[in-house]
């Protein structure tokens, strides 16, 4: 199973649930999307697109205003 | 109902181009299908070279206001409108362009971005989308 890395380190709305969606588009199921960034809306609302998508949210870490988010298709 | 969002995109002001995509990719972001169509003066930015052409929909001050507003958009990190619309694209979303503003206006398919339009339509085609749509807006 692959670890897809997705950096949105800097970049704004809708950016970081774009890039989130597309790199989920090409994972395959079981692979694990790991995302970090720093707009803090798209913090809390990954999670929210994760939930719709009904995948699976692995664990939200923040640190210095850089959080990493990490979703298994 | 399904899970889809329906814009017309009647404004060709910048700003109002940028909302649409934004919530168009956020709709396709969050697992849902979303369809543009593209209308009058909207349908101006999708002439060849037109999409980052729109003046901001106030204090454009014969473009002075846009050009600060775009200064601090790119220090803000915002993305342009034409990835914005690749990705709306990557991401599955639909692109349709009103054939009647066409007529009205003389535009020709090529003068359009043709790889990007899905289709080329009218009211019954926007009807039958937005009905079944969670979400439509008319910006």
């Amino acid at each position: 199973m692959a670890e897809i890395k997705v950096d949105c380190t800097g970049e704004t709305c809708p950016i970081p649930l774009v890039e989130t969606r597309k790199a989920l588009r090409k994972a395959k199921a079981g692979d694990i999307v790991e995302v970090i960034g720093t707009h803090p809306s798209s913090k809390k609302e990954i999670p929210m697109a994760v939930k719709a998508l009904g995948l699976e949210l692995l664990d939200i870490q923040e640190k210095d205003g850089v959080w990493r988010i990490r979703i298994r298709r | 109902m399904a899970d889809k969002t329906t814009i017309i995109v009647h404004s060709g002001d910048m700003d109002k181009v940028y909302s649409a995509l934004i919530i168009a990719n956020g709709s396709l972001a969050m697992g849902m299908e979303a369809s543009i169509f593209f209308t009058f003066w909207g349908l101006q930015r999708l002439k060849k070279g037109a999409l980052e052409k729109g003046p901001l929909s106030k204090m454009n001050m014969l473009g002075l206001g846009k050009l600060m507003v775009k200064l601090k958009m790119k220090k803000v990190g915002v993305a342009s409108l034409e990835r914005l619309l690749q990705d709306f694209k990557e991401l599955g979303g639909k692109i349709l362009a009103c054939d009647m503003t066409m007529e009205i206006m003389g535009i020709k398919k090529e003068d359009l971005r043709e790889d990007l339009i899905s289709d080329y339509c009218a009211v019954g085609t926007y009807v039958s989308e937005a009905r079944d749509s969670t979400i439509t807006l008319f910006i």
